[in-house]
């Protein structure tokens, strides 16, 4: 797993002297920095994005970041690994939902109570389901639709969708939740 | 000839107009003499707009400062003699002492042309007025952030639309008329750039319609969320400003050539949009945070 704190990303890579993440220029520097580190990913590895040393982010700059990192992630730019964001509050939550919502994109989140989630724009049968296997830990298509009594074809389906999203692992037979503590 | 245009006692987003009025009638190179002397109140945006004004005028204005020292004192506390000077030639008594202590004055007058002056800005709200938005208007954390929020995507409509510099301004005070004695934050920010109706334009986003106008740019912007960059992650500031004012019983007011447009709470009785006003060049904001009414004593 790459630990990236945006903090320091903010701070020493970006080289601006600040600590909240607010308007499009501080963004697009950010965002180009996390890049880089992210295309040395190799598949399937994890990179988490840190964000406990950032004190706020205001929409443009959320665009900036997490629309355009999600984006690119998306259209198979960077599509190696899997992006997790760690440390987020209240303080980053607002903009960061908002942008998500607005692509259609969702990512998975470790809040700084330890919890995690998804955060974006999921139907609530796929977030049903990721929430089972973050639960359940590392599952198979058959463990998911027995439990939820689903028709095996359609979880399947399902599963797959939420693991091209990169919002689940997939090792060819089970799925997981990526960087997430199974209880 | 000099005209002089008079400051109306009382100066405020509504009251500017009655200055524009006057203002309408004299070009941009036609010397003006600001009278303020008879002035006793004015609001962050009455105080950048004055500022606003004299950046549109090609010959400096003359300013004639608030006679009573009191009022003077705090137009001085406001930030607001520090770029008059600069900007206008000030005529009349301006007090030199600086009040210390806590301030009703969360940001004084500050000139944003870049983005590290939204930076600057947001730095310096969280620092300066952390006390005031909590123990005042009872904004919790979370509220807290998204005024921030709000206050950065202000700021910024100037460094990524105006093509000037533009100003800011916030404080908060008891608004005895409207709100029954409950405390508001007000966030103005003014700037004399090209206004919406010309950066959709230069965007090429103006609509195939008979009706365009600053007016239908307004809507098109503030509404409907347009920017003038096809970039579909754009005009997220505003949407997000105007979600953060519906959330606190807000009131987002924006002016921009001869159209003005509102989003309106219940508390107040303000038009939703209007047209045909005086002409002033650039984009004036204002952005109205009440007193959380459940957290009242």
């Amino acid at each position: 797993m790459t630990r990236i704190d945006v903090g320091s990303v903010l701070r020493d890579s970006a080289k601006l002297p600040y600590a909240d993440l607010v308007t499009r220029p501080t963004g697009a520097a950010v965002r180009r920095c996390i890049e880089l580190e992210l295309a040395g990913l190799e598949d399937g590895e994890i990179a988490m994005l840190d964000f406990s040393k950032i004190g706020m982010i205001d929409y443009s700059c959320a665009d900036e970041v997490v629309a355009k990192l999600l984006l690119a992630h998306k259209h198979g730019e960077t599509q190696t690994g899997y992006v997790v964001f760690h440390g987020i509050t209240d303080a980053h939550l607002e903009a960061i939902e908002d942008v998500l919502n607005h692509h259609a994109l969702a990512l998975v989140v470790h809040f700084a109570d330890g919890a995690a989630r998804l955060v974006g724009t999921v139907s609530d049968e796929d977030r049903g389901t990721w929430e089972h296997v973050r639960a359940s830990g590392p599952s198979s298509v058959e463990d998911v639709a027995k439990a939820e009594g689903a028709d095996a074809a359609v979880m399947a389906e399902r599963l797959h969708a939420l693991h091209r999203r990169r919002l689940l692992r997939y090792d060819g037979s089970s799925f997981s939740a990526p960087n997430v503590a199974h209880r | 000839m000099t005209a002089v245009i008079t400051v109306p006692s009382s100066l405020n987003d509504q009251t500017f107009e009655q200055v524009l009025d006057q203002l309408a009638a004299h070009p941009p190179e036609e010397k003006v003499i600001v009278d303020a002397r008879h002035c006793t109140w004015a609001s962050p945006y009455g105080l950048t707009g004055l500022l606003t004004l004299a950046q549109t005028r090609a010959e400096k204005p003359v300013f004639l400062t608030p006679e009573e020292t009191d009022k003077s004192s705090y137009w001085v506390r406001a930030g607001f003699f520090k770029y008059a000077e600069e900007l206008y030639d000030v005529q009349g008594v301006v007090p030199r002492t600086r009040m210390s202590g806590e301030s009703d004055v969360l940001l004084e007058v500050t000139p944003v042309n870049a983005s590290s002056d939204v930076h600057d800005v947001v730095e310096r709200i969280q620092k300066q007025a952390e006390h005031i938005l909590t123990s005042k208007l009872h904004l919790e954390p979370r509220a807290m952030m998204g005024f921030s929020m709000a206050l950065s995507e202000s700021c910024q409509n100037i460094v990524e639309h105006a093509g000037r510099g533009g100003w800011v301004m916030v404080q908060a005070y008891q608004y005895r008329k409207r709100l029954g004695g409950r405390w508001a934050a007000e966030i103005a920010v003014c700037d004399a750039g090209i206004g919406f109706r010309r950066s959709l334009e230069n965007g090429q986003r103006r609509p195939v319609t008979d009706r365009w106008g600053d007016g239908a740019a307004l809507e098109l912007a503030v509404v409907n969320g347009v920017s003038r960059y096809s970039d579909p992650g754009r005009g997220q500031g505003i949407k997000g400003i105007r979600g953060y004012i519906g959330r606190r019983k807000g009131k987002l007011a924006v002016r921009s050539g001869t159209a003005r447009i509102a989003i309106l709470p219940m508390w107040d009785d303000d038009v939703p949009r209007r047209d045909n006003l005086a002409p002033f060049p650039g984009a004036q904001l204002q952005i109205t945070i009440p007193e959380h009414a459940e957290k009242q004593p």
